[in-house]
């Protein structure tokens, strides 16, 4: 339980004002009763936007002309504030920002992952928002949300010139005649700190005012990061409320994204099938672990678990998934008895009929980018960011894809956008110019390759049938009691 | 007295003594009280001892400075480590609900050991030290205590010699005390510039503007570095050293000259080139680890080393240079003894713990 005592919480502000910002911390609750179509229509819209947020931060440069005019766009859509420069966002607006926000909170408090995800966006969604706000209107957020950076008067300025100049990358002398600089605590500051990319003089960071942005996002972070864990502690008490529990579930599962867990297909693909299908419908990295199997008859768990669930996520039977991986690995150097001592128990695990019997999902590419780094030996992982990109471009070359077309893939590489460079590789292979979706999951890959090759008509109404069915159950048209947010928070 | 008197096996007899006669447990205490002005601070406090046949106990604690005098002469442990306050007492610490046992604050802690620099000193290697490489030492003090004053702002800092090879640094600052975990790792990768294993040469990394800590750091260096490099280490005087240097040095320079000493060169560029050198041979080298965790045990002031017989005395800042590792008292003291010797020896002791205390204990904290 660390704890700093340097920065007193904001006491509660008088309703009228507390709608008179067009940015907010988030520090307090709402205070009023809303009715629970609200309170999900509220909830709902929040979530879209926040997967909006989620896409276009994957599909463009966080920050770059197309990424805000989609998020504006989708701001005014869904009725949240736009345009926040110009404080045109009606109170209604932030009204409803506000009380979308602290429901969602509620609903993403219960996991990890839950919370990491939710941070994320809403640290995205922050930055972006913050961005568009004046100078002024900045300065009047930092001081409205206590966050005790003062400005440092002309005459300290130049007396500090040739140290502020030396000490960060990125300030010219122009800056630092132009801009004003903030002496922030260095414990606010901590990766300009490590990094040593700023001046440090007894005990405060003096840093310019165009990147105040990094310090006011971690601190963002941090305070709802806190507020979670406190949110998660009263969950009892709104879980007991029978109107809320099942939409709170509800939210929860619905636009996190598809954890393609749910078979729809189960026994639509036959063994026979899996070669072609890996040459045409697989994603890079289950195309690579596919032919690794082929050529070694053997796969080490870190790969066994990623390609078995991708296959169980296609619709691998458990039975057909037995006979795949016993079929191969007695090739190799297992035999049949051993495959069943050893080798089975793991894939029924994976299909929920052993040990706790958790039914395992597929890992997203988040998952296989992030976690287990592949190792000698192993053909896990993501091949865009675990392989030499020398390897990668010889493997691209044998899959024949074009040498522009690799180009744009390395690129894409060394700017870190792994899914992009995936989504690319899709556009390559399956010749169309730009996808329509926003690529985080193996199997999506494999389902729209499957649409595109139009085998899957079948799958694309499947898919929008079972979004529909979650978007329906969430939005009730009732309009029963009000709720009372005192008890809620 | 020289390290052939002490004879570690004489350690149960002399232990007894050292902890009735001359472990200064009034100053030890108040220390760690700061003040009495945060409640059970002192008994929520962790010690460690390590006994006799490397018997290890954690979560000892104390609720005064009486019990912490009778546990010590009770059990005379060879060595003692301080680690952090706790959210309850340590030594009830098993009867507290899982998870709410919580370590809450520490100083802010340093160490710098002299076998990391086992690849840039030819005297000494491993657990040795000379006079020769003890310079490291001073190079070392000197550069971090700048930084943590001057930077960082903290203003209470305790420097001890560890007892063998090294020395420790207590930041005591009520706000260091407080520091995060994230927030003492990103201090320690501030003032840390060596970076790379075994299989790097180069470790030192320069960015250009040089950072004014750097630039801090290097006047320090420059100081010494004629002195200790050239003269004490003569790393030009041997092959295998030479050898070193070349490798750390760019072409362009190395044709330029036709004798290695490059070091007197005038030019900027040439002048960057060597201050990487001279950085890579002297700057402190810090174990990270040992400073970023809240809970992190480092060996106690006052605390005998079991191996050299030496206690692990603060050293005193104000007068850097005359510190001698040698000549820093020794349990062996307290064998037949002249009663002037023994006054003498803790009146040093009383004086550089007070000395310390004083420059810790301030009117802000109480």
């Amino acid at each position: 339980m660390q704890f700093s005592e340097r920065r007193k919480r904001v006491g509660s502000r008088p309703q009228a004002e507390l709608y008179g910002q067009p940015l907010q911390f988030y520090g307090q609750p709402p205070l009023e009763n809303i009715s629970l179509t609200e309170f999900e229509t509220f909830a709902v819209d929040r979530l879209k936007l926040l997967k909006t947020v989620e896409n276009v931060g994957v599909s463009y440069l966080k920050g770059s002309p197309q990424y805000v005019k989609k998020l504006v766009a989708e701001s005014k859509n869904l009725n949240f504030p736009y345009r926040l420069e110009s404080g045109l966002s009606e109170p209604d607006k932030r009204r409803k920002d506000h009380i979308s926000h602290f429901i969602l909170r509620l609903a993403y408090c219960q996991t990890e992952d839950l919370r990491r995800w939710f941070i994320q966006q809403e640290v995205d969604l922050f930055r972006y928002r913050f961005n568009d706000l004046s100078p002024k209107q900045k300065l009047e957020f930092l001081h409205r949300n206590n966050l005790q950076y003062d400005t440092i008067g002309i005459e300290e300025k130049k007396a500090l010139k040739d140290k502020l100049l030396n000490s960060s990358p990125g300030v010219s002398g122009i800056t630092v005649e132009d801009q004003d600089f903030y002496k922030v605590p260095f414990q606010d500051a901590l990766d300009l700190v490590r990094t040593r990319k700023v001046y440090l003089k007894a005990g405060y960071v003096y840093i310019p005012h165009q990147e105040i942005v990094t310090i006011v996002l971690n601190d963002f972070r941090t305070r709802l990061s806190k507020a979670l864990a406190l949110t998660a502690r009263s969950l009892p008490a709104v879980h007991s409320d029978e109107r809320l529990q099942p939409l709170l579930n509800h939210l929860s599962h619905a636009y996190v994204g598809q954890d393609y867990s749910i078979q729809k297909n189960v026994g639509k693909i036959s063994l026979e099938q899996i070669d072609s299908l890996s040459g045409k419908s697989y994603p890079l990295c289950m195309r690579h672990l596919h032919q690794a199997l082929r050529e070694n008859h053997h796969l080490r768990h870190g790969g066994r678990m990623q390609y078995g669930l991708f296959l169980k996520g296609i619709g691998l039977s458990l039975e057909q998934a037995l006979q795949f991986w016993r079929s191969e690995f007695i090739r190799g150097k297992v035999d049949a008895d051993k495959f069943d001592k050893a080798y089975a128990y793991s894939i029924r695990h994976m299909f929920g009929k052993e040990g706790k019997r958790t039914d395992y999902t597929p890992y997203n590419c988040m998952k296989v980018i992030l976690s287990n780094p592949p190792s000698q030996g192993d053909y896990h992982g993501c091949p865009f960011r675990h392989s030499d990109p020398e390897l990668l471009k010889q493997k691209l070359q044998f899959y024949k894809v074009s040498p522009s077309g690799i180009n744009q893939i390395l690129e894409l590489v060394k700017g870190m956008h792994y899914q992009l460079a995936c989504q690319k590789y899709f556009e390559l292979t399956h010749n169309i110019e730009d996808t329509t979706f926003s690529l985080n999951h193996p199997n999506q890959y494999f389902l729209e390759s499957q649409k595109v090759f139009g085998g899957g008509r079948d799958l694309k109404r499947e898919m929008d049938a079972t979004q529909k069915a979650k978007e329906n159950s969430v939005v009730k048209a009732s309009n029963v009691k009000q709720d009372s947010w005192s008890n809620v928070i | 007295m020289p390290l052939s008197d002490y004879d570690p096996a004489s350690l149960p007899d002399l232990l007894p003594l050292y902890y009735r006669r001359l472990f200064p447990f009034s100053q030890y205490y108040r220390w760690l009280n700061y003040g009495g002005v945060q409640k059970n601070y002192f008994q929520n406090r962790e010690f460690s001892f390590t006994l006799k046949d490397d018997i290890y106990v954690r979560y000892q604690s104390f609720s005064s400075q009486i019990e912490l005098e009778k546990e010590m002469q009770k059990m005379n442990p060879y060595k003692i480590d301080i680690g952090a306050i706790y959210s309850h007492r340590p030594n009830q610490h098993n009867t507290v609900k899982s998870g709410s046992f919580q370590a809450l604050e520490k100083e802010l802690v340093f160490d710098i050991d002299m076998t990391d620099y086992d690849d840039v000193r030819s005297c000494c290697s491993a657990a040795d030290i000379c006079s020769k490489c003890w310079t490291l030492m001073t190079i070392a003090i000197r550069i971090l205590d700048r930084a943590l004053r001057e930077d960082f702002g903290f203003k209470h800092l305790l420097w001890v010699y560890s007892g063998r090879r090294g020395v420790h640094c207590w930041v005591c600052d009520e706000a260091a005390r407080k520091l995060t975990v994230a927030a003492r790792s990103a201090v320690a990768e501030y003032l840390s510039l060596i970076k790379g294993g075994e299989e790097t040469m180069k470790k030192v990394v320069l960015m250009d503007p040089i950072h004014p800590f750097i630039r801090a750091s290097l006047a320090v260096v420059n100081k010494y570095f004629l002195r200790y490099a050239l003269q004490d280490q003569d790393i030009l005087g041997q092959k295998e050293s030479v050898e070193k240097v070349l490798a750390l040095t760019p072409e362009d320079i190395l044709f330029n000259n036709s004798h290695p000493l490059i070091f007197r060169t005038v030019s900027l560029s040439k002048l960057k080139h060597s201050f990487k050198i001279m950085l890579q041979y002297c700057y402190p080298r810090l174990d990270v680890n040992v400073s970023k965790g809240v809970n992190h045990l480092l060996k106690s002031p006052f605390s005998v080393h079991p191996k050299t017989g030496r206690i692990s005395v603060p050293i005193d800042i104000g007068n850097l240079d005359a510190f001698d590792p040698f000549a820093v008292p020794t349990i062996s003291l307290d064998r037949p003894m002249e009663a002037e010797d023994e006054e003498n020896a803790e009146e040093t002791k009383e004086n550089d713990k007070d000395a310390a205390d004083r420059r810790k204990i301030r009117g802000d904290e109480v």
